[in-house]
Parts: structure tokens; C-alpha cells; sequence
């Protein structure tokens, strides 16, 4: 499985290039940063407790679940953030994590 | 005589509606969206060079959808627009925004909250898996993005957006592996007098489910989800369910779309100290407000499905009521005969809405059966066995103070998607009735804040 949306429709559309993790991946223009993550990628990153991968889940901005940062460290939800052009994300949160000790 | 400061937050059909009237009664009203683009999630445009048309997108609301959208357009001159601006507090008359980095005060007369809906979610095992999305995140990726949250898609969950999204994927060329509803068919014929108040809604969603059916997609009612099935790794590989004769299935997939109805976003009206009443029907809190939308507060009024989930016909009523009240509040004129037109048109939404809500039900017994291993809080992955813990060795029968114990809804949702199940769940293992368990405080800011944030000063 390369990605884990599928575009059905509005393919041809001006493109453009993205980093994520360091790796370049193709975005189209009108895309949120969560669509061009998962049409080339399957998650968007881990949960800070230790259950796994995450890749969104409400996508209009409610749930926070598809934070991803800047290589800079700002945070930014995919849902509703456009890419840019040579925008350079990271999918690994910069701050320390911890475990769900419960 | 100064013009009545009126705010209206949200530019769905309701808040389209709603600053339309007040436009028409020669106010220019602050409209404040969190959106980039007008329509809210149910009219949701698609960016700037997408070519779908009305059709492709909004199906039978085609034209309901281009003329909300028609009617912002032409009303953004005469307004104050505020586009990606979140609300983010209430306090006295002032709301405080930011969009971006800038923050502000403005202060209202009378305040309109057309806040709109998130989907209402019953955990099942396995849905903090990536590949697990809301029904109405699943319609959000086809109608704003032109895509499919999956390769295989199975649809769970009750009501009538689980049937509408599975034919839109369908007809969208997306593999739906299976719309699976808990609801089982028989409290449909009981509910039809009910539905029979709008049969166009209703022929419209009979027509959804028969085409599902002709398409060959297995189309299950009154099913019992046991399990989200995959890895911490790789996400979602298939459901697991009970069918209504107590036969177990697997169906493979690798996405799966969640929903039973929607719930009101109604953090804002919280935060404005509206009250709230227990809808037993729905088995939720819901704000108080009267036949033309005035919440408990004076000068704060509430339209759409962001007070009542009556769908978006009704919101576009709603919002413009909610703004004939206003306007008659601060001593503006009203057409007493539009007025009586729009509250007889209300009763009729009201009553299809009950008959959803008895053909669709809630599925509250689900949470007493979640396995104590079943994540409740998607946010900070906290399961239904530590949430009955907190009641069982800490007394927390009352929401608020279970939250605390076992932060269940203090997560970056702030409850949304675990609160109403939450409550389902300690209900069930203290053994009282959900009303008594009360409802999760909105709490400021009611989405988080970016950490570089300046106050403009005017």
C-alpha cells in the first residue's frame, strides 16, 4: 500500500513538492497537507501514548488528531493547512513524549 | 440611533441565512468563521480549481447548496467577514478571536451561534487505528478533496449520513466493502408517520439504500460491532461484527467510517452560560432555547444544528429566525407573517427528526458491553476499563469529576468525540440513569491555541 487515501477525482491539477521526514513527495495544488501526506504516505504520526500511528480522524478540524510540525517545530493541523511549495514537515512531534502509564 | 452590534459565528446555511436577514434589515453583521471558504461541512465548497460540479457534489441538495453559496457571495460585501477565525472564548459581551497569530476582542449586542456539527461517536475496539475516521471526516475527503479514506471503506454506524456517504463514495468510484447500521430495519416501519413529515427526505434515502443494494454492497441492519481490527503499525485491516441473528462476520478493509447522527458544537453556548436541558430522546444535553432560537441569555441566540440536529434544511430556517429575533429584541421591525411561516416550518423538521431519532437510535447499551480493553479517549488513548475504574474506586458518578480522575474528554478534542459515550459508559457502571451523570463543562479555549499569539490593539 503506497497511500492511504485514494484520489478519485481532480487529478489534473498544477503539482508540487513537499518534504516529509527529509524524503520529497508529490502534492497537488489545492491538496490540505493531510491529502498530500496520505495519498503518499499511511500515517501522519504517533500517538505521544504509545498506541500507535495516527492519521486523522474528523478532518474538519475538531479533533486535533492530524497534528503534524514544521521542521522548525511549529505545530500544524493537516486538516486544514494548505502545503507550499517546498514546504518541509515532520510527521515526529519535537517536544518529549511519554508513556501511558496507566 | 448606532446600529445594533450583531455577531454571527459560522457561515453554514444557517449562518448564511441568518446574516441575509439582518442584511435585508440594513445591519452590516460581524460574520466569524473558522472555515477557509463559506458553506460550512454539510455545503462544504471545494477549493479554488477544483472543476466537480453541484451535481457531482451535493446530489438531490445540489441546489440547495448553490444558492446558500450564491447568497454569500453576494452578501460579502455588506458584511464584516472573518474567515479562518476560530472563537475561542466568550466572556461578558466581548468574543475573543484569532486567526492566525493575531488575537481580538469584539464586543456584540446580540450574538448568533450557528455553530454547526461534529458526528456523534460510540467507540468500538480498535477505533484509535489509523484508517478510523468520523462519517462526516469520510465526506469531507470525497466532496473537499475528491478522495476516498481507503482502498476498501466499511461504513459503521446508524442514521441517515451513513447511507448518504456510502452512496456518494459509490457513485465517487470508491470500494465500499459494507454498510454495516446498528439500527435494525423493523424501527424504520414504525417510524415512518414521523418521516412522513418531509417524504422528499425520505424518498430521497430510500433511494440511497436501494442503490447500495443494486450496486452489491453488503448492506447489514441491526449489527452489534465488535472490533476494529489491525496494528499499531499498518492501521486498520478489517471490522468485526455480530449480525442481527448473532452470527459473527469479518469484512477486510482498511478504512473504516464511524458515525451514529451528528452532536451540536456547543462549547461556545456553554461558554456564553446558555442552559442546557436533557433531550431524552437523544440521550444528550442540549441547549435551552425557544421556538425562534433565544437561548437563556439574553442577547445570545442559537440557530441551527449547532443547538438541535434537524439537518440543513431546517438550519437555513433556523438561522433565519434566530435573526428576526434578534432583530425584534434590539426594536427593529419583523414581518409578523414571515415569522408564522418559518415556526410552522420548524414543527414539520422536528417531527421527521424524531422519527430519525426512533429509526436510528443511539446505541447506548454498546457502551456497557465495550470490552474493558476498548479505548474510550481517542486523544490519550484511556480505556473503558480505567474510566470504570475512576467510578467503581473513586465514586465518580458525575462526569466532570471523572474527567478529572481519569481524563477521559481533557484531551486535544476536549470531549467531543468520547463525551457522550463517556458519560454512556459511567452510567452504565454506576447504574443510574446517563442524565444523572450531567455533561462535560466547555472549557476556553475550545480548540488549542498556537503558542505565539499577540493581542491587536485597535
Amino acid at each position: 500500500m503506497t497511500g492511504r487515501f485514494v484520489r478519485l477525482a481532480e487529478t489534473g491539477r498544477a503539482e508540487l513538492t513537499i518534504h516529509v521526514d527529509g524524503a520529497p513527495i508529490r502534492a497537488l495544488a489545492g491538496d490540505t497537507l493531510m491529502v498530500a501526506l496520505l495519498t503518499a504516505g499511511t500515517h501522519l504520526r504517533a500517538s505521544e501514548f504509545g498506541d500507535g500511528r495516527r492519521a486523522g480522524f474528523c478532518l474538519m478540524g475538531a479533533c486535533q488528531d492530524c497534528w503534524v510540525w514544521t521542521e522548525d517545530g511549529e505545530r500544524l493541523r493537516a486538516c486544514s493547512t494548505q502545503p507550499v511549495d517546498g514546504m518541509r514537515i515532520s510527521t515526529r512531534q519535537p517536544e518529549a513524549t511519554w508513556p501511558n502509564l496507566a | 440611533m448606532a446600529q445594533p452590534r450583531v455577531i454571527v459565528v459560522g457561515a453554514g446555511p444557517a449562518g448564511t441565512r441568518c446574516a441575509e436577514t439582518l442584511v435585508a434589515a440594513g445591519l452590516r453583521p460581524v460574520v466569524i468563521d473558522e472555515g477557509r471558504r463559506d458553506g460550512g461541512q454539510i455545503y462544504r465548497r471545494q477549493p479554488e480549481g477544483f472543476t466537480r460540479p453541484y451535481r457531482a457534489l451535493y446530489g438531490t441538495e445540489a441546489g440547495r447548496a448553490a444558492a446558500v453559496h450564491e447568497t454569500f457571495d453576494r452578501l460579502k460585501e455588506k458584511i464584516d467577514y472573518r474567515p479562518e477565525t476560530l472563537v475561542w472564548n466568550i466572556a461578558g459581551d466581548e468574543v475573543h478571536t484569532v486567526s492566525g497569530t493575531t488575537a481580538r476582542s469584539l464586543a456584540f449586542d446580540a450574538l448568533i451561534l450557528c455553530t454547526g456539527a461534529t458526528d456523534r461517536l460510540m467507540p468500538v475496539k480498535g477505533w484509535h487505528l489509523a484508517g478510523a475516521y468520523s462519517l462526516g471526516g469520510a465526506q469531507v475527503a470525497l466532496k473537499s478533496q475528491a478522495c476516498s479514506i481507503g482502498h476498501r471503506v466499511v461504513f459503521l454506524g446508524s442514521g441517515p449520513l451513513l447511507y448518504l456517504v456510502a452512496s456518494q463514495y459509490l457513485k465517487a468510484g470508491a470500494t465500499v466493502a459494507a454498510v454495516l447500521d446498528t439500527s435494525p430495519f423493523s424501527l424504520r416501519v414504525g417510524a415512518l408517520p414521523k418521516l412522513a413529515a418531509q417524504p422528499g427526505v425520505l424518498w430521497n434515502g430510500l433511494m440511497l439504500a436501494l442503490a447500495l443494494k443494486r450496486a452489491g454492497v453488503a448492506v447489514h441492519t441491526g449489527v452489534t460491532p465488535l472490533e476494529i481490527e489491525g496494528t499499531p503499525e499498518d492501521g486498520v485491516t478489517g471490522v468485526v461484527f455480530q449480525d442481527i441473528r448473532g452470527r459473527r462476520h469479518q469484512v477486510a478493509c482498511d478504512a473504516a467510517a464511524l458515525g451514529y447522527h451528528l452532536r451540536p458544537e456547543t462549547q461556545l453556548a456553554d461558554l456564553a452560560r446558555c442552559g442546557f436541558a436533557f433531550d431524552e430522546r437523544t440521550r444528550q444535553w442540549l441547549p435551552i432555547r425557544d421556538e425562534d432560537g433565544r437561548s437563556s441569555v439574553p442577547g445570545v441566540y442559537l440557530a441551527g444544528d449547532g443547538a438541535h440536529i434537524l439537518g440543513a434544511r431546517a438550519a437555513e430556517d433556523a438561522g433565519r429566525l434566530a435573526a428576526l429575533a434578534a432583530l425584534k429584541d434590539t426594536g427593529l421591525p419583523v414581518d409578523a407573517g414571515e415569522l408564522a411561516r418559518l415556526r410552522q416550518g420548524m414543527a414539520g423538521y422536528a417531527r421527521f427528526a424524531q422519527g430519525l431519532a426512533e429509526a436510528f437510535p443511539w446505541p447506548a447499551e454498546q457502551a456497557a458491553r465495550l470490552p474493558d480493553d476498548a479505548i474510550v479517549c481517542r486523544c490519550e488513548a484511556i480505556s473503558a476499563g480505567e474510566l470504570r475504574r475512576v467510578v467503581r474506586d473513586m465514586d465518580a458518578r458525575e462526569a466532570n469529576r471523572a474527567k478529572a480522575f481519569s481524563r477521559v474528554g481533557m484531551g486535544r478534542c476536549q470531549g467531543r468525540y468520547c463525551g457522550h459515550a463517556g458519560a454512556e459508559v459511567i452510567a452504565a457502571a454506576a447504574g443510574v440513569p446517563v442524565r444523572e451523570v450531567g455533561r462535560l463543562r466547555g472549557q476556553a479555549p475550545v480548540k488549542p491555541l498556537p503558542a505565539a499569539i499577540e493581542e491587536e490593539t485597535p
